[in-house]
């Protein structure tokens, strides 16, 4: 673990760098690591739990084998993203920022990927899915293993 | 010897629809038919073209040939056809709506021929993983002016008579900012790329650090030598993976060929840029906050009695800029002063990037003149709206920006103009909206992203949001009343008043603009009940037309809850038990045979 952070310097400025990389290797961050952080930085917990919970891209939660994100920004939002991601609430049976019970998928909402193009849009695991309509998200769930009782 | 280049488009867009997959194939295929023929091809990956609608693009030089919409089963007849016999391919050309016919030229169509690239000067000409080439198109040119003949006085004045702009939003004069943190003796000073792109619908600056980095990096070297700054921070969100990778790669080539790091083209001028990962707040885009997050804080904003030319990263004095103001500096330097002068109108200077998203034909990225209208952008740039349905707003500005209605399509886009009209410049989303938009969910919308967003610092901010979305959310479900809206208004003009940043200053923007140009949707919703676009479930109703419906049946098949019912030669019919309202009737139907009821029962 030690060398994740010894990767930086120990300087304060890197602690979001470091966040982030823990991000990317657990898909979260675990509790004690954050608080290994804390020793190894000098930093008080409570600092770290606020920037944690402050930016977006980190998460203190385990997310799912299969994240999905459905792009909320504008150009989806008034192409009908409301529509397709009722859709995956109904299928998996969970909101944004929850986690299936079997760990599988995760669903997140997004403020805007930049393909306003193809929009509505949503991501699987960086698989782009555009111009989407609700049978096809239905479709491509089944795919991804999702709610295969119907 | 006849030699080709096929450059594929692989920005954001593009690669969202498959091109990697296209550019892989094409090179495999170049590769095993050059042994029979004499043909020398070499196929890029070149950043974004701005036609995302009609993505992936595949363009081959020296032919001038443009090819949209390509599939990696395409590649083969492309190979085989335009790469060794020099034929042009009639299905893979892009359609011209106004034209009415195929054009062989992506440049010959209207999207195009009313643009004007300085920005994006050589976005989807050049790979932005080779130096080389931003070098062969003029690269670092303006960089070797500026060092040898120029002095830094000289650099801030040109682009001080220049009448630059920020780019970023607020519009705050380039040259001006320059001047005033070169007068501070207190070093080290700072000069920083604002990438922290958040507005939704708007993707010009990730596109302009994916497609040509270098320039960025070009002028901002230029910036630190005039101000007499040695160290740069380039602010990327951590989304944004293909530009985090193209920058990366573009400074490390900048410092192998001396362009970046110590004595900088032997001229004795020390700076080098370091690369931060945004942590994903909205509210970081903000010059402050982002200072606070690169300093590995909390991203939240401060009151700038005390300007960041003065004090800013670390309370030392710092040049923040976005990234197309950035991109703009090398061509000043290069071709003058008066020349950027020439185009635009009187108070905005030279061409601003848009994005043009939402019900509009084509989407994209586009540079124009300031001064274009709204009209302009909208139906000749943009092809008009899809399914020509009725135009009813754009949205500018993104979430601090308002909405523009009908009345005021022949706005010249300015930075002055669209203050006057209630909105803003912003980043420079433009987002077209057409009958089938609920001029209050938007700013519901809005509103909803706000709060998120909000850091909670200022109350007014943290908490009127939150009351104000309430209330729109209030409206939106039917439980709206008459005194909501000077309510609305009143909470709007507190937390315009006791915010600190530009977030909490604005966020009222999306609903005063609503409210004053689209009065008559709310009592709509407030006194008759009923949404006139058919957007808010609690207040929609939908019917078929039987005079209008020609039975086909594509509602039906579109209808995710199974709510209409009919048989062919006979006109179709919705159950409202089952209806879901997504609209996906109204928005499939050819004939316009779906309507919202004007009168919902209850």
């Amino acid at each position: 673990m030690r060398t994740l952070f010894e990767k930086y310097p120990k300087e304060k400025r890197y602690t979001l760098s470091i966040l982030q990389d823990l991000q990317k290797q657990y898909g979260y961050i675990p509790k004690d690591k954050l608080i290994e952080l804390s020793q190894y930085m000098g930093i008080p917990l409570s600092r770290l739990y606020s920037m944690a919970t402050f930016y977006k891209a980190l998460s203190l939660k385990p997310k799912g084998k299969y994240i999905i994100k459905v792009c909320d920004g504008t150009a989806c939002h008034i192409r009908s993203s409301k529509t397709i991601l009722d859709e995956i609430e109904n299928t998996l049976g969970i909101k944004p920022g929850e986690t299936t019970d079997d760990g599988k998928f995760s669903l997140e909402t997004v403020n805007c990927l930049g393909s306003c193009a193809i929009a509505p849009v949503m991501v699987i695991n960086n698989k782009y899915y555009g111009k989407l309509t609700s049978s096809m998200v239905r479709e491509i769930l089944k795919e991804y293993g999702g709610a295969d009782d119907e | 010897m006849m030699s080709r280049t096929v450059y594929v488009c692989c920005g954001t867009g593009c690669l969202a629809n498959n091109s990697m997959d296209v550019y892989k194939q094409l090179k495999k295929l170049a590769q095993k038919y050059e042994a029979d023929v004499e043909v020398k091809t070499i196929v890029k990956a070149t950043g974004c073209n701005g036609l995302c609608e009609k993505g992936p693009l595949v363009k081959i030089q020296p032919d001038n040939i443009c090819y949209s919409k390509v599939k990696p089963d395409d590649a083969e007849e492309i190979v085989k056809r335009t790469l060794m016999n020099g034929e042009i391919i009639d299905r893979l050309l892009i359609y011209d709506t106004a034209l009415k016919r195929r054009v062989i030229s992506h440049k010959d169509t209207d999207f195009y021929k009313c643009q004007m690239k300085i920005a994006l000067r050589n976005i989807g000409e050049i790979d932005p993983a080779n130096i080389d080439e931003y070098m062969e198109r003029g690269g670092y040119k303006a960089l070797r002016k500026a060092l040898f003949q120029m002095t830094p006085q000289d650099v801030i004045s040109e682009i001080e008579r220049s009448g630059l702009r920020g780019r970023g939003g607020g519009g705050f004069p380039t040259g001006v900012k320059w001047r005033q943190c070169s007068k501070f003796q207190n070093f080290p000073k700072y000069v920083i790329c604002n990438g922290d792109e958040g507005d939704p619908g708007a993707f010009m600056d990730r596109s302009i650090m994916e497609g040509d980095p270098n320039t960025v990096i070009e002028g901002m070297t230029i910036c630190a030598y005039s101000i007499n700054s040695n160290r740069g921070f380039i602010y990327i969100r951590d989304e944004y993976s293909l530009a985090l990778n193209n920058m990366n790669n573009a400074l490390n080539q900048a410092r192998e060929r001396g362009l970046l790091g110590k004595n900088i083209l032997n001229s004795g001028f020390d700076f080098d840029i370091e690369i931060v990962r945004g942590g994903g707040a909205f509210v970081c885009g903000e010059s402050t906050a982002l200072m606070q997050s690169i300093e590995g804080n909390v991203g939240e904003p401060r009151a700038k009695y005390i300007r960041s030319v003065e004090k800013g990263l670390w309370g030392q004095p710092t040049v923040l800029n976005n990234v197309e103001t950035w991109a703009n500096i090398p061509e000043i330097i290069m071709k003058g002063s008066d020349w950027f002068c020439s185009i635009g109108t009187e108070n905005s200077k030279g061409t601003k990037v848009f994005s043009l998203v939402g019900k509009v034909k084509n989407t994209g990225l586009v540079e124009i003149p300031m001064g274009t209208t709204l009209r302009e952008l909208v139906y000749k740039i943009g092809g008009g709206i899809i399914g020509d349905k009725k135009f009813k707003a754009v949205q500018t500005g993104g979430p601090s920006g308002g909405c523009i209605a009908e009345d005021l399509l022949d706005l010249p886009v300015d930075f002055d103009s669209l203050k006057e009209a209630g909105s803003m410049m912003g980043s420079g989303g433009i987002i077209v909206m057409d009958e089938r938009t609920c001029m209050i969910d938007v700013a519901r919308y809005y509103l909803s992203f706000l709060s998120e967003e909000s850091c909670g610092k200022c109350v007014a901010c943290r908490e009127g949001i939150k009351r104000m979305l309430e209330i729109l959310t209030d409206i939106c479900d039917g439980k709206g009343i008459e005194e909501d809206l000077e309510l609305l208004e009143s909470l709007c003009h507190t937390v315009e008043e006791a915010s600190l940043c530009g977030l909490g200053k604005t966020a009222p923007n999306p609903v005063l603009t609503t409210l004053k140009h689209f009065r008559n949707e709310y009592y709509a919703h407030i006194i008759e009940k009923r949404c006139p676009a058919g957007v808010c479930p609690e207040l929609t109703a939908y019917e078929i037309d039987k005079k209008l419906c020609k039975s086909c049946g594509l509602c039906a098949k579109n209808c995710p809850a199974s709510a209409i019912l009919g048989k062919r030669g006979e006109a179709y019919s919705i159950n409202t038990q089952l209806c879901i309202k997504c609209g996906n009737c109204i928005d499939s139907c050819r004939f316009n045979a779906v309507k919202v009821k004007k009168e919902v029962g209850k």
